[in-house]
């Protein structure tokens, strides 16, 4: 068998298996870890791609930087040392969550089957970094630029909000 | 002279050569080799941390005009072995409310981004483990991985020293890291690559340190801030928080993370080295030599900091991160962008 294969179903399994994990853990920090295994596990899927920089932003803002985000609502958040039940309280819709992820499932299996994947047989360029700034930074450049004063709106916004009020009347 | 030069380079050809005529399929002698690579950078690592436990309490002493260790072997030198027995042989003590799990793998994953990291380091001419053509974003994303294992540590041991010294970590190493990723930058857009070999390459003729000095010593600071170490060791300030996150662990779990920090600085130094000190170039010497030579230098500075400076409050280290490293990283990113246009095209009427 092809080693890319193997790697694939390795990385697979990791990657659902912790992602049923954080469903499953009855401990909520518990759950923010797997959820750290399962964006490593997606970056790992990223590697055998050959999409080495998507593996790397994989690895920085999701395990490095969201995930620190997650942690932190946690320690400021949890209830009854971390059992789901009194911290999440959003857990008790099943049903809802159940319609909710249905269709969620079906809208994207339906776009995966409609999609006609091509196979590329090009070889890969070498200098992915130098590519992927000539498209983000000449091509989209205005995409690229609005997204990122939209960021910088939403952190401002956020530090208006979480601002300490001197002197309240 | 080329021979000490390349001597391990040389050597790992003679084990990739011998593993082939042994009758290793090529992909057979590649996995041996990750783990010979594995097994040298783990042994780096560990005679680093070993040495450096030593060569600080040597160094402080002489900063506080005191002996220090001296009574183990000529001048103190077996200390560290002594004291690493010592841990080993300890009782393991698990705190009876703690997460179990997560209280004993935080000090195993601790190590984890450290490897990951020295895997790219350049020690020599053609010496690094793999060298990537991301290697410098392949290590700012790996180290930023090492806050998890000290969240974990933080948490799982279940006790409000150890939980208040997580959350001081997690928000201080997220918040320097910014401004140490930007003190790379300014390199980056000198040299146009990311490469670690190719950085080190394009100090032949001057170092990086004379052209970006500000990054320099924001690259410094940031990685004192990043490594926990003092004035920046709020994690662990032993007057506020009894020992942080390393209050609730004994014996072997505790050294693990007492290694991972000296490996880390080990690494902060060889990355300061690599990117601004001109890597393994060097006269006369060979290139590994003088690698070590400058990363021992650097490491013994941060050494000489930390015995230096008094330890910051919490709100001193927040504004002065934010107020004042994010904006001035900032800027010089925006000089160094200026400046590397006009070196490239003119100014146009010149």
């Amino acid at each position: 068998m092809d080693y890319q294969v193997i790697a694939f179903w390795l990385l697979s399994f990791i990657t659902l298996g912790s992602a049923l994990s954080v469903v499953f853990f009855t401990n909520i920090v518990h759950s923010a870890l797997a959820l750290i295994v399962t964006f490593l596990g997606i970056a790992g899927i990223y590697l055998t791609l050959h999409a080495d920089f998507l593996a790397a932003v994989q690895v920085l803002v999701y395990a490095g930087a969201i995930s620190i985000l997650i942690v932190f609502g946690i320690m400021l958040i949890t209830r009854g040392d971390g059992k789901m039940a009194e911290t999440n309280l959003f857990g008790k819709y099943k049903y809802t969550a159940a319609i909710v992820v249905t269709t969620l499932f079906g809208v994207i299996s339906y776009f995966i089957i409609r999609t006609p994947w091509s196979i590329e047989t090009a070889a890969l360029s070498e200098n992915t970094i130098g590519d992927l700034a000539e498209i983000l930074l000449a091509d989209y450049v205005i995409p690229f630029e609005l997204a990122a004063i939209l960021l910088t709106v939403a952190m401002v916004g956020a530090i208006v909000i979480a601002r300490e009020v001197k002197n309240p009347k | 002279m080329e021979f000490l030069n390349n001597i391990f380079v040389y050597i790992a050809q003679w084990i990739r050569e011998t593993l082939a005529t042994l009758g290793f399929t090529p992909v057979w002698v590649e996995v041996s080799m990750a783990v010979v690579y594995l097994v040298a950078i783990l042994g780096v690592c560990t005679l680093a941390a070993l040495f450096y436990v030593l060569w600080e309490r040597k160094l402080a002493g002489y900063i506080q005009y005191r002996p220090g260790p001296n009574r183990l072997g000529p001048n103190g030198w077996f200390q560290t072995i002594a004291d690493a027995i010592k841990l080993l042989t300890k009782e393991d003590v698990v705190p009876s409310e703690a997460d179990k799990i997560v209280h004993l793998m935080a000090p195993v994953f601790i190590f984890v981004p450290t490897v990951l990291a020295l895997a790219v380091i350049p020690f020599g001419k053609g010496m690094a483990a793999v060298d990537l053509n991301l290697g410098v974003f392949y290590l700012i994303a790996v180290t930023s991985l090492s806050t998890i294992p000290i969240f974990m540590g933080g948490w799982g041991s279940n006790n409000k020293y150890s939980l208040l010294g997580a959350m001081r970590a997690v928000a201080q190493m997220v918040s320097y890291e910014i401004p140490l990723v930007f003190s790379l930058l300014g390199v980056v857009l000198i040299t146009g690559t990311l490469q670690l070999q190719g950085i080190v390459e394009a100090q032949s003729q001057v170092w990086f340190v004379l052209l970006q000095p500000i990054a320099f010593l924001i690259y410094i600071i940031a990685a004192t801030a990043e490594t926990n170490r003092a004035p920046f060791d709020l994690p662990e300030g032993e007057s506020e928080l009894t020992a942080g996150i390393y209050t609730e662990y004994s014996g072997m779990k505790w050294a693990l993370f007492f290694l991972a920090e000296y490996c880390n600085l080990f690494i902060v130094s060889a990355m300061g080295v690599t990117m601004f000190l001109g890597g393994w170039q060097g006269p006369f010497l060979p290139g590994w030599v003088w690698f070590l030579i400058k990363t021992h230098l650097l490491f013994s500075f941060f050494i000489w900091i930390r015995w230096t400076f008094p330890r910051i409050r919490v709100d001193q280290l927040m504004h002065f991160g934010w107020k004042f490293l994010v904006p001035l990283s900032l800027a010089n990113i925006f000089l160094t962008g200026i400046g590397v246009y006009i070196y490239k095209n003119g100014l146009g009427w010149w």
